[in-house]
């Protein structure tokens, strides 16, 4: 099967792949990049799993094709952590119990990201919306809401 | 909320200085970073796909099977049916002597649920072996199927499964589990009012959001590793290592990750399979189940049917229960004739009931093979008793928390099924969630404890 270049940013570094036509950003990502964070959990974007930020904004890595992201910037739950210090919001999901099995983690993590990016102090209401579109089946989806609040405080915090 | 501590004073020795207070999951870390390596996150050079070509039928006899157009497909490295399988015939608990073995790994001349593997097909990509899978031919004749347990269990009934030659698990105590305590219809007679009714569920889904799936990798010195979301690792090592025929020691299972299982992941389906798929073509081997079959093919929680018949008093005393329980396994056992088992046990509730009658029946259908799922045997049960005791309570026009605390058990009363019953606590339960959810009872059940009985 034809291959294609891809070249994009991932967390900053740069990579350089050669994919399968139609494959999806998800398995680029997963196999040959080597970042599993992005999880499989329904590959037909109902689950929100897969979640990742490409240049900026919310996607589902197992609807995007992987050969439309060259020169792309992606954003991953792996690389969130600077020098070992975890993210405020990674800080909130482990501090209040966010993570049950931790499937749906990275991907609710990268939602949460991309709220708290353009929306620096969000409303209970902005957090819900922004999650609609994520499955936790161990349904931890209060805890999961108050984490996402609690970052968004501990951000705001930071800034002044 | 507030502790009680005079509850069990005497025999609490703790503080219960953590309840309450939230404490960081250990595996915490792994999951907010992305680290935690779930069965999905190892992946090997060379790794082969496993997809399974299943009956479209529920119930049919298959003549016969063409895999030739599916071997030319490109990618295609190895199919594999039936007579490759060592062991084809097998049942998950026959470790702890629930038998016969019943359930075939891939269908051996008839498939008894729409959805039943067939055919596994390996190929270097997903999409080559998703591809072939559908150029394999196999040749059925549809047989009459059953779905209903009440007509599976009438005479005539289409078999479902030849290995059991009925339509029901055949317990040591007969076609059915049975509790017998007191003179149930003796109960019955004296009672003022009697309540008849029947209650029903329909099979649940776990949906976890990591699908059931392992990734096998063969090792060089003959062994193999296996990388699975299994719920239960010691019943898939030895179940793998029966059908398999192959010692343990050549078994290396990875575990213990699970993103969600709610018992969905107790069954012995995908691990055999793909190891004896990297034995044959000696190449790692990911057999991972699509959004579909998770939903279609994976075991759900049991449909059940439960008719209660009760005695009560007017003055709140239940005389008499009598229960018969139907489960509906499915085309094969798994974990159901258990999960009937447990509810033989269970159905009284936690109530102490003088004359007690409970026939639990598990039942063969054509319907998708139930399992393990939070409670099983219990859970669809505890919904049809505590429906029922709202309803007596309506019936003699009393409160019905009031009606709970004249029945409930208490330490040192005897249970239906022989054990006498220890470190009950429905009474104090029931004067919390009293004071909790402001619904007030009598002082005389406020006073009333589970160990301490009125003089």
């Amino acid at each position: 099967m034809a291959k294609v270049p891809i070249q994009f940013t991932l967390n900053g570094s740069e990579k350089a792949e050669f994919v399968e036509s139609g494959a999806t950003l998800l398995n680029a990502l997963r196999d040959k990049v080597g970042d599993t964070s992005p999880k499989g959990g329904c590959h037909q974007g109902t689950c929100g799993a897969c979640s990742v930020i490409i240049d900026g904004e919310l996607r589902l890595s197992c609807l995007t094709l992987a050969e439309t992201c060259s020169g792309a910037a992606i954003i991953t739950t792996a690389g969130l952590a600077e020098g070992g210090v975890l993210h405020p919001l990674q800080r909130a999901f482990l501090d209040a119990f966010a993570s049950q099995c931790g499937f749906c983690t990275p991907g609710m993590i990268m939602a949460a990201k991309a709220l708290l990016d353009h929306t620096p102090d969000p409303s209970r209401e902005d957090v819900v919306e922004a999650l609609s579109g994520n499955i936790c089946r161990c349904t931890g989806y209060e805890p999961i809401i108050q984490a996402v609040l609690t970052a968004a405080r501990s951000n705001s915090q930071n800034v002044a | 909320m507030e502790l009680r501590k005079s509850y069990f004073a005497d025999v609490r020795k703790d503080d219960l200085h953590e309840i309450g207070q939230p404490r960081p999951r250990l595996d915490s870390p792994g999951h907010v970073t992305g680290k935690t390596a779930f069965f999905a996150d190892h992946n090997f050079p060379g790794m082969l796909h496993l997809k399974m070509v299943r009956s479209p039928h529920h119930h049919a006899r298959i003549r016969s099977i063409d895999t030739s157009e599916a071997e030319k497909h490109p990618g295609v490295v190895r199919i594999l049916t039936a007579r490759d399988v060592p062991h084809n015939v097998y049942t998950i608990l026959i470790l702890i002597q629930i038998g016969p073995e019943d359930e075939t790994v891939l269908a051996d001349g008839k498939v008894r649920w729409r959805g039943e593997a067939v055919v596994a097909v390996l190929a270097e990509t997903e999409r080559a072996a998703q591809e072939a899978a559908a150029k394999v031919k196999v040749d059925y004749e549809v047989l009459p199927a059953v779905f209903d347990m009440e007509e599976a269990l009438k005479p005539g009934a289409p078999l479902v499964n030849e290995y059991h030659g009925q339509n029901y698990y055949l317990y040591d105590s007969g076609e059915c589990r049975k509790v017998r305590f007191g003179d149930v219809e003796a109960g019955f007679a004296q009672a003022d009012h009697i309540l008849e009714q029947s209650y029903q569920s329909s099979p649940i889904e776990h949906a976890p959001t990591e699908t059931t799936g392992c990734v096998v990798a063969p090792e060089g010195n003959d062994r193999f590793t296996c990388y699975t979301n299994t719920q239960a690792m010691f019943f898939t090592l030895d179940n793998t290592s029966i059908i398999l025929q192959m010692p343990g020691s050549k078994l290396h299972f990875v575990g213990g990750t699970v993103g969600g299982g709610f018992g969905g992941k107790v069954d012995v389906i995908v691990e055999p399979i793909a190891i004896l798929a990297a034995k044959l073509t000696g190449r790692p081997v990911s057999f991972v189940y699509s959004r579909e079959e998770e939903m279609q093919i994976s075991s759900p929680r049991a449909a059940e049917k439960v008719v209660i018949k009760d005695g009560v008093m007017k003055d709140g005393r239940i005389a008499a229960r009598k229960v018969t329980g139907y489960t509906d396994a499915g085309a094969y056992s798994r974990h159901s004739p258990y999960g009937a088992q447990k509810g033989a046990g269970h159905y009284p509730g936690p109530y102490t009931i003088p004359n007690v009658w409970i026939d639990t029946y598990c039942v063969y259908t054509n319907r998708t093979p139930s399992s393990a799922m939070r409670g099983f045997g219990v859970t669809i049960g505890d919904f049809a008793l505590e429906v029922q005791m709202d309803k007596l309570a309506r019936l003699i026009g009393m409160d019905p928390l009031e009606f709970r605390f004249i029945n409930a058990y208490r330490d040192g009363d005897m249970k239906a099924h022989r054990q006498p019953t220890e470190g009950a606590a429905l009474i104090e339960c029931m004067q919390e969630a009293s004071r909790a959810a402001n619904w007030p009872v009598a002082e005389k059940y406020m006073a009333m404890s589970s160990y301490e009985k009125e003089a």
